[in-house]
């Protein structure tokens, strides 16, 4: 089963960080295969940042998108560059603080960036909310994978910050 | 015990690098190669190595030349702009027979061209960019794993055969971050002992290579880019002399090609076949994988120079070769002085990888 799954936002709310975290917790934890590639061009610092992970249970060959099944949206720059041709099969999570738009594909609002400056205080956590999210949603990893990978990756300090974004995000998910 | 890491393959050059027992990192920044000069920068000090940061890629590359006659295994990192630079002194570790490491992550040229983008338009530079008559290795990862194993095969290389090693990846393999098995324990092969008292760059062997007499060692060498005799000394307008260094050279090289050659050869009976190196490996495999087809075959190639070209002709029923590359068709081109059947080049040039549908319509069309 080979999922595509893309990631868009603006430069500095941690989009790359968020496809790393994904990749490397169906590589180390959940024991598959996964691929993270990301736009490099000065578009990633400030405009629109995309980066994408294909995971499979098998060794992956053509290490490129060709056609998401999953989005992560965070900015509305970033749906109109990367989520606004979404085909209708696809699932789109879509931080709803900061997108107004709507894609034809299903849809799943997730006001991260609010959710995270009221119950945390934080809204730099936004992008761990909207995994969450993404992992009660579409089961692309485990939760427990996901917990450990973000652990691997936060700055130290911030790890029970983290968690209890990726604790909002997993609710928000479920209820969605 | 092998361990699984999540690793971009940069890093996993830079950890090859570690893994191979490189002491010393001399490199100038540049896109999309950078990663691999932070990691050395990062990690090699607390293993007792060196890591300096040159003022350009002309002394990068004299760098790594100077640590290697220390006896260190030495690299250096770079792009197409930056690689440019390093033709000069890397002619003079080549006349030198300077073992050394060079890593060209290939982005969009010409000139600056695309920096963030993917490309292998070095591929007839790095053979033939240094002036005069030269032979190099060239070896092309496809994954990231074999970033991590072709980096310590490119150090055995230079090491054994005494010449730059290059490892002529591109910005696709170079940033994606994927899947690989660290292996605990790396194969190495050293240079060949000197023995003490004999004229540095005489040559008893079949191979065509001299010992290593290394700097500090109590040998008196003299080290020049002229042409020298045995004892080092210039002697450059002797007819005789510099034919014969310039072909020993050449020949130690070309002569060990098969015994280096590294390639897989897939559906030897195919009537067409792909021939890949480096990232668009990645989209033959992929098409290889979703057609099933007996008649399609694939030579997939890690040494690119010297060029294994026997490996064509295990496929003897070949009509065409079909040769995906991130160029214009430079290796196709050296494919096609090799067999008497069309080659086909796919090129692709504006740093996106080629998708496996082009590879199909490709392979569909009507001759």
């Amino acid at each position: 089963m080979r999922n595509e799954v893309r990631f868009s936002g603006f430069g500095g709310q941690g989009i790359i960080l968020s496809a790393v975290i994904l990749g490397r917790a169906a590589v180390m934890y959940d024991n598959k295969f996964a691929v993270q590639t990301q736009v490099y061009g000065p578009e990633a610092r400030g405009g629109a940042s995309m980066s994408q992970v294909v995971i499979d249970d098998e060794q992956i060959l053509y290490p490129k998108v060709s056609v998401p099944d999953i989005y992560v949206i965070m900015s509305q720059e970033g749906f109109e560059k990367y989520g606004a041709s979404a085909q209708e099969s696809a699932i789109m999570l879509i931080d709803s603080t900061l997108v107004h738009s709507r894609p034809k594909c299903r849809c799943i609002e997730i006001p991260a960036t609010r959710e995270a400056k009221l119950n945390l205080k934080k809204d730099i956590v936004a992008n761990i909310v909207m995994l969450g999210a993404l992992v009660a949603a579409t089961h692309v990893v485990s939760e427990e994978s996901l917990k450990k990978a973000i652990l691997d990756s936060v700055p130290k300090g911030t790890e029970e910050l983290n968690l209890k974004a990726m604790q909002l995000g997993l609710q928000l998910g479920k209820q969605s | 015990m092998t361990r699984v890491e999540f690793w971009q393959g940069n890093t996993a050059c830079a950890e090859g690098a570690l893994a191979a027992g490189c002491t010393f990192f001399g490199g100038y920044p540049i896109t999309p190669s950078t990663e691999v000069a932070e990691h050395m920068a990062a990690k090699l000090p607390k293993k007792g190595g060196v890591f300096i940061q040159m003022e350009d890629e002309i002394a990068s590359m004299a760098s790594i030349i100077g640590a290697s006659w220390t006896g260190a295994r030495a690299m250096t990192a770079t792009s197409g702009p930056g690689f440019s630079l390093m033709m000069e002194n890397i002619g003079f570790a080549v006349m030198t027979e300077t073992p050394c490491v060079v890593v060209n992550v290939q982005r969009g040229g010409p000139s600056t061209g695309q920096p963030t983008m993917s490309a292998q338009g070095d591929m007839m530079q790095v053979r033939f960019g240094s002036h005069g008559d030269i032979a190099i290795i060239a070896l092309c990862p496809a994954t990231v794993q074999e970033m991590y194993e072709l980096t310590i095969k490119a150090f055995n290389l230079a090491d054994k055969y005494r010449v730059p090693v290059f490892l002529m990846t591109d910005e696709t393999i170079g940033h994606m971050r994927e899947k690989i098995i660290v292996p605990d324990t790396v194969e190495r092969v050293g240079r060949k002992p000197f023995s003490a008292g004999s004229p540095p760059f005489r040559v008893t062997d079949k191979d065509l290579i001299p010992g290593f007499p290394t700097f500090g060692t109590g040998q008196h060498v003299h080290v020049t880019g002229l042409t020298h005799d045995e004892r080092g000394y210039p002697a450059a307008t002797h007819p005789a002399l510099h034919e014969a260094l310039v072909r020993r050279l050449v020949d130690k090289i070309e002569n060990a090609r098969y015994e280096m050659a590294d390639y897989d050869v897939i559906n030897p009976d195919a009537e067409q076949v792909f021939v890949a190196y480096g990232a668009p490996v990645r989209t033959v495999m992929q098409v290889m994988h979703d057609k099933k087809d007996k008649n399609i075959g694939f030579l997939r190639i890690r040494t690119v120079w010297p060029f294994p070209e026997k490996a064509l002709f295990a496929f003897k029923n070949a009509k065409r070769f079909l040769v995906p590359e991130m160029n214009l068709g430079q290796i196709a081109r050296e494919i096609e002085r090799h067999v008497c059947v069309p080659v086909r080049t796919i090129p692709k040039l504006g740093g996106e990888l080629h998708t496996p549908k082009e590879l199909v319509a490709a392979l569909e069309e009507k001759p």
